[in-house]
């Protein structure tokens, strides 16, 4: 039995997305906002937008972001889904499940911690930090959620499918490329997805690994705040939510369009 | 429904009783174990060039892990097998001149039909316009010409396996092999199909090996069977001496309906035997030869269709022959299944052609009858 639209549930509904979402509303009304204060409306404009494309380190700062975060999902997506097929296909090796629980502990292990780890691995192997140890870290964390998207297409993939390849004659390795990636390839385009927009509005991790001329958006913007709000971060931050927003709604609706599909036709 | 057999009217090319025919399989002492599960256990066959061969048994008799060892995905723990005269056991299932509809079909999603079935011809590396000649007889072949681009999603469960089917023809391969092929169809439908596999595979002159638990699919489209128990083949022949003659108690009961009674030998000679039956409470005579003694325990089995019926005894009343009283009566349209019980309490089963309407039989409950059957009927199995 479904419950229908009642007073309750209405107004329930309506105060719990108010809490999620009017401090993410005000924030994107107030980057059209005329005036230099943060709290006055002075008219609309697009007057911030224009403001951020002339500021040169905030640019720098989301080239290097987009550099980052593209470079870590491509690797993440590689051995996320190394580790997601060895998780699948080898079901009997030794220390399997300690491996399995290794892949995914950086999902719940605080960020604080992690970045903290891989600052101390960089100083002691003497380790420059810079563009290469923030793609290292993203990287690390990234793979886990690559990994555990792969993980659950790979274990509803029917392996008759490969037998019957090779069958035909493919042999293994053209049957992975032909056959296998094809067919995970939505798992695959949504766990890169993932892993971008992850890499994309990291702080914490990212300001434990950085150095000189590395510096992210996240943390262009923290450092902005911290000398006072003005509406340019507020402009950033809605393009921001827009980019992150895209990424993680395409991801899912490519889920749900091959999970449908796949449930169509048993 | 037994003298319309397809496999009868092939009758003359019998080449597994020619000693001079050279067989394209060859499996030999084959032995597969997982673990402590010895699944298929010290298996000898001969399958011979345009065979349809069907490996019958009961889940997990080890028919499957047979057919996929031929395919190449399971490796023979001992034994061998060798295909047209070449050694299996070094070759990849990519490199065998057989190929395998799976019984999920297992088309590939992401291909249209014609994708689907165009894939092997690719792998060989054929030339393009012969790939699209050949893929388009295929479709023609399982009727399928109008689906080509559709994608298996948008096909049923009867096209699906026509698309399976082409797909493992058009390689013209020396064998397919068949891993119950017509399980997901409806039973109209599947009746259908296994007659036009037939065709198909008498007009391509393929062999084809079929795995099924289901024996009148195996009686319809085989050359010859093997039954299959506990990872053994406990009898290999035709759908014809499966039925009439089989050589255990196993397949009596796991082909068609049979009565069993427990017997004793009276006399055993090359050409007749004469056991006794207390359970049936007469004298059972068959007229093939047994290698047993006086006094051994015997079973006689008889097929309940070729048992006859009457409420007054024949006139040459002497063994074959019981009497007792009709029970029940289960009327199925085409035939009617009398359930008469002896006098010591033995129940047999008797089945008539219904070729009058089922009003006019003369037969009713509680109807004292004569149960009798000719000598070529008995089959006395070793116990």
């Amino acid at each position: 039995m479904k419950p229908g639209f009642s007073a309750m549930t209405v107004s329930a509904l309506t105060l719990g997305f108010a809490f999620l979402y009017i401090p993410i509303l005000l924030l994107m009304i107030f980057s059209f906002n005329e005036s230099r204060l943060v709290t006055v409306w002075g008219g609309f404009s697009f007057k911030w937008y224009g403001e951020l494309f002339r500021n040169r380190l905030l640019l720098e700062s989301i080239w290097v972001t987009l550099k980052i975060a593209l470079t870590s999902a491509t690797l993440a997506l590689v051995l996320g889904t190394l580790a997601a097929i060895t998780l699948v296909r080898f079901v009997r090796f030794r220390g399997r499940t300690l491996f399995s629980g290794m892949i995914f502990a950086p999902l719940v292990m605080p960020e604080v911690i992690t970045g903290l780890s891989l600052l101390l691995l960089f100083v002691a192997v003497d380790w420059d930090r810079g563009f290469s140890t923030v793609v290292v870290a993203h990287t690390t964390f990234t793979t886990a959620y690559v990994a555990v998207v792969v993980q659950s297409r790979l274990l509803t993939f029917d392996e008759m499918l490969e037998e019957a390849a090779m069958d035909l004659g493919a042999t293994p390795l053209r049957t992975f490329f032909v056959i296998t990636l094809p067919v995970i390839a939505p798992a695959l385009v949504s766990g890169w997805l993932l892993a971008f927009t992850l890499s994309l509005d990291d702080l914490v991790i990212a300001s434990f690994t950085t150095g000189p001329g590395a510096t992210t958006l996240p943390m262009r913007i923290y450092s902005q705040v911290r000398l006072g709000i003005t509406p340019e971060i507020n402009a950033i931050s809605t393009i921001l939510i827009a980019v992150v927003a895209l990424g993680v709604i395409t991801a899912s609706l490519i889920q749900k369009r091959q999970f449908a599909r796949r449930g169509g036709h048993g | 429904m037994m003298d319309a057999k397809p496999a009868d009217v092939r009758g003359p090319q019998e080449p597994w009783r020619d000693p001079s025919a050279v067989p394209l399989i060859e499996i030999r002492d084959v032995v597969k174990t997982f673990g402590n599960f010895v699944a298929v256990d010290d298996v000898w066959l001969d399958i011979y060039p345009r065979e349809f061969f069907a490996l019958l048994g009961p889940s997990g008799c080890g028919k499957t892990t047979l057919l996929r060892m031929l395919a190449g995905f399971e490796t023979p723990t001992s034994g061998s097998i060798r295909i047209d005269g070449v050694d299996m056991s070094a070759v990849p299932p990519y490199r065998r001149p057989v190929n395998m509809m799976f019984q999920s079909y297992a088309l590939f999603p992401h291909m249209t039909v014609e994708q689907n079935i165009s894939f092997g011809l690719k792998q060989e590396g054929m030339g393009r316009s012969e790939i699209a000649d050949r893929v388009a007889a295929m479709l023609g072949l399982v009727e399928l010409t109008d689906f080509a681009r559709r994608k298996p999603h948008q096909l049923s469960g009867g096209q699906k396996q026509r698309v399976a089917l082409a797909r493992a023809l058009v390689k013209r391969p020396k064998v397919l092999l068949l891993d119950e092929p017509l399980g997901a169809l409806d039973r109209r439908l599947r009746e259908q199909t296994q007659f036009e596999l037939v065709n198909i595979q008498e007009s391509l002159g393929i062999t084809f090996i079929i795995v099924t638990h289901d024996q009148d699919e195996a009686m319809t489209v085989s050359t010859r069977i093997a039954i299959m128990d506990r990872g053994r083949t406990v009898q290999v022949g035709t759908p014809g001496e499966i039925y009439e003659y089989p050589n255990s108690l196993y397949v009596s009961q796991f082909i068609g309906e049979v009565n069993i009674f427990e017997s004793r030998v009276v006399e055993a000679g090359k050409d007749h035997v004469t056991v006794f039956s207390p359970e049936a409470d007469t004298t059972i005579f068959a007229d093939r030869g047994l290698d047993a003694v006086p006094g051994q325990e015997v079973y006689a089995a008889i097929r309940p269709e070729k048992m006859s019926i009457a409420k007054t005894p024949p006139e040459d009343a002497g063994h074959n022959c019981i009497s007792g009283t009709v029970f029940d009566i289960g009327y199925l349209g085409s035939i009617s299944v009398y359930h008469v019980r002896l006098a010591n309490g033995t129940k047999v089963k008797v089945t008539t052609a219904n070729r009058h309407r089922f009003v006019e039989r003369p037969i009713t409950w509680d109807d004292p009858v004569w149960v009798w059957w000719p000598p070529a009927a008995s089959v006395i199995l070793l116990a």
